[in-house]
């Protein structure tokens, strides 16, 4: 027994603003945690990048700081297992180690007209039957193509096998795993759905597309699942397992134990992801979801998932403060929502960029529809709770059309699940509980549970599951009738902001 | 000129004059700083004591502004925030103790829960959050009460009615009670607001160190004491709770 109170995994998030490492015991709870954040570089307008050197000193520097703050040492640690920003594009040099550019975060928007060109005569559905994503900037081909393109001298030493591309995790990986020495060059099957150059059925690299592309198959990570031993860490953490990798959004599915067709998990944030387990089945869809890899044990059937995203959703709350001046912070949106019974009739529909899911409408602008004299800035503050409650609905009609499959549940995590009033609205609109885990970082705990299977720590996904631990439940409560209505009020206000540019760019 | 009523002058210069810097003051003092009887003086603070204005520190006999005067700005802690500052800790008070958690503030003459984490079995449980729990007998009320003057008084002014054969109701033992909370810290209701059920509560203070809220564990009396004993473990573990969220809103090392 006292054998078992010293065995421990850890788990790296190597996310957007920060790294971080999270010590967890047997039963999923956290023990400690390491956190550094990195630069944003913003060389234009549109572009984003990362210093790939910097992020990795961090996740050295956080996988310290958590096993310190945990009192272990590496011995106790019984594997690591490893999640990421997905998308971010890195090329490096075999040879020194060294990367040839920054890395292109997945917000950069440089690729925008590149992905137009490879949509010709098509359009951005080119290869959504074989990748089952649309041609859009956020992917990581189109940046592998950029980069070939405009660092000098690159596309030759990449065709001559002297350059690796990687996302965050097989940068993280090559690197903790020997890098120049003997580190290796991996990916895994939910990492590699995000590139636009693997082939959701054989997953694998598919040529033809990487042709079109102008991507050299040389500078390719071999895929492997997201759950088995890719190879010994050296270093600080020498002869621990390196034994998972998963993208932040799937991690967060795999966290949340949704695990059985049908389950779907949503993280409120900034903006918001929704994704659906669709089991053995990669569904395509029409109605404007990405299809992508939920995840993979090892060698079992992978598993897909249908995705969603909501581009604004705390984001709005966070425009309420700082350009409104409504509220002093977030949390604050709540009270202010709570001082009425209701919108008022005003509905708040926020397509600052356009709409995406599942109508996809550039043309489109935030509208707030409905107002009248009686109208006060609470009525603004519960339309703004709503609009994600119903972006919400709107993403999860979609996943039901393209997947014949009926939410039985939402699971919910991420900073605005402490709003209350928003997680009743949500349950109300979706007609459905809404349920709340234990243990918030469902993104860690993901890659955690992913690397603990992977070297037996866990024995199945069953005892994963038991770990799971409710920690609140939103009930619906909004009469049908109510429902109905306001839901009609909502696809009117969503009318209203179409069109509002008169032509593109 | 519309008539002005004197003791509101005077009780406005004794609240300027406690503001005045981070300070405590004597009877003397502020009386002879405004030219004023002792008597008016003590008159005016046992006023603005009993609305919570003002509060008189126990060892010194010296007074100092009161937390309901804190209440009055904008600066007042919002619910909601304490509520997503408490999240992470709650979440881990529920897991270490395998009982149901709950957060919660003065509201008009009772304690309103704010955040609710449910027991992790998987027994079906309702969301409590919006809920009135009385103050005069359960954990949560009682150190609201030991530590919030306002909370006192609401609750020595309520008829403390015996909501069990366990209920302390008379006002002597009840101040014994507040006296207790403070000294150790932390607060129970063993079977004294529900028949079978025993709480143990401990406060949240912000940066000012005011208390703005307490944070509970609930479960049956048979796994919250032990051979008729409060169980230190729990004790222990709503302790750190109510501290970790205290630190996270700001309040130094106490």
């Amino acid at each position: 027994m006292s054998d078992t109170r010293r065995e421990f995994i850890a788990a790296i998030d190597q996310g957007t603003t920060s790294s971080r490492c999270i010590v967890f015991d047997r039963d999923g709870r956290i023990v400690s945690v390491g956190q550094k954040e990195h630069e944003q570089i913003f060389p234009e307008p549109g572009r984003v990048e990362h210093d790939a050197n910097e992020i990795w000193a961090n996740v050295q520097e956080v996988i310290a700081e958590a096993l310190d703050r945990a009192g272990i040492t590496r011995e106790d640690v019984q594997a690591l297992g490893i999640t990421n920003q997905r998308e971010t594009t890195l090329l490096w040099d075999r040879a020194t180690g060294e990367p040839v550019h920054n890395a292109i975060v997945w917000q950069d928007t440089r690729t925008d007209a590149l992905c137009r060109e490879l949509g010709r005569n098509v359009g951005q559905d080119r290869f959504r039957r074989e990748t089952g994503l649309p041609l859009a900037s956020y992917f990581a081909g189109p940046k592998i193509r950029w980069l070939l393109d405009n660092v000098e001298g690159l596309r030759e030493r990449a065709e001559a096998g002297e350059i690796l591309f990687g996302t965050m995790d097989s940068w993280v990986i090559w690197n903790l795993t020997g890098g120049t020495e003997g580190g290796v060059h991996v990916t895994d099957v939910t990492n590699a759905s995000r590139t636009l150059l693997m082939n959701l059925r054989t997953l694998d690299w598919d040529p033809r597309i990487c042709e079109s592309m102008g991507v050299p198959m040389a500078v390719l990570p071999e895929i492997r699942s997201s759950a088995e031993v890719y190879g010994e860490a050296r270093g600080a953490l020498e002869g621990v397992p390196v034994a998972s990798a998963l993208g932040d959004q799937q991690a967060a599915l795999f966290g949340q134990t949704c695990f059985s067709p049908g389950e779907a998990k949503s993280t409120y944030g900034t903006g918001t992801f929704l994704l659906l387990n669709t089991g053995s089945e990669a569904v395509n869809s029409y109605n404007g979801l990405l299809t992508t890899v939920g995840y993979r044990i090892g060698d079992q059937d992978p598993v897909y998932a249908l995705e969603g995203s909501i581009a604004v959703t705390g984001s709005l709350v966070q425009w309420m403060r700082d350009q409104m001046g409504l509220i002093n912070s977030a949390a604050e949106i709540e009270t202010l929502a709570s001082s009425v019974e209701d919108n008022g009739g005003a509905y708040f529909v926020p397509a600052f960029s356009g709409l995406f899911a599942p109508y996809w409408r550039s043309d489109a602008r935030g509208v707030i529809a409905g107002l009248t004299r009686y109208v006060t800035k609470a009525h603004i503050a519960r339309a703004v709770l709503e609009a994600t409650a119903w972006q919400t609905r709107e993403i999860v009609d979609a996943m039901e059309k393209d997947s014949r499959v009926e939410l039985t549940a939402l699971r919910v995590d991420g900073g605005m699940t402490s709003n209350n009033l928003l997680m009743q609205c949500i349950s109300d609109v979706l007609d459905a509980p809404v349920v709340r885990p234990m243990v918030a970082e469902t993104t860690c705990l993901g890659a955690a549970y992913a690397a603990g299977l992977a070297v037996g720590f866990w024995p199945d996904t069953d005892a994963l599951r038991a770990n799971w631990r409710r920690a609140a439940e939103w009930t619906p409560r909004m009469e049908a009738d109510v429902r109905e209505r306001e839901y009609k009020n909502w696809l009117k206000a969503v009318e209203r902001t179409m069109g509002w540019l008169e032509e593109e760019n | 000129m519309a008539r002005t009523i004197q003791s509101l002058e005077r009780a406005a210069a004794v609240l300027r004059l406690l503001a005045g810097g981070e300070r405590r003051l004597g009877l003397s003092d502020i009386a002879s700083t405004l030219g004023l009887a002792k008597g008016t003086a003590h008159g005016l603070l046992r006023t603005l004591q009993q609305e919570g204005f003002v509060e008189q520190d126990p060892a010194s006999g010296r007074y100092q502004l009161g937390a309901e005067l804190l209440r009055l700005g904008n600066s007042y802690l919002d619910v909601h925030e304490l509520r997503a500052r408490a999240l992470v800790w709650t979440d881990d008070l529920a897991r270490s103790s395998g009982e149901s958690v709950y957060l919660g503030v003065l509201h008009q003459r009772g304690v309103l829960i704010v955040h609710h984490v449910f027991r992790p079995d998987d027994s079906r449980q309702v969301l409590e959050v919006g809920a009135m729990q009385p103050l005069h007998s359960t954990a949560l009320g009682k150190v609201l009460a030991a530590y919030d003057p306002v909370a006192r008084s609401e609750a020595m002014d309520s008829g403390r009615e015996a909501l069990t054969a366990h209920t302390i109701t008379d006002p002597e033992s009840f101040e014994e009670v507040l006296e207790l909370t403070r000294s150790r810290g932390w607060a129970a209701d063993v079977e004294e607001t529900w028949e079978g059920v025993a709480s143990i509560a401990a406060p949240v203070h912000d940066r000012r160190r005011m208390p703005v809220g307490a944070v509970a564990v609930t479960g049956a009396v048979e796994r919250v004491c032990a051979d008729g004993e409060i169980q230190p473990r729990l004790v222990a573990a709503v302790r750190d709770c109510a501290r970790a969220v205290s630190r996270d809103l700001g309040a130094g090392r106490f």
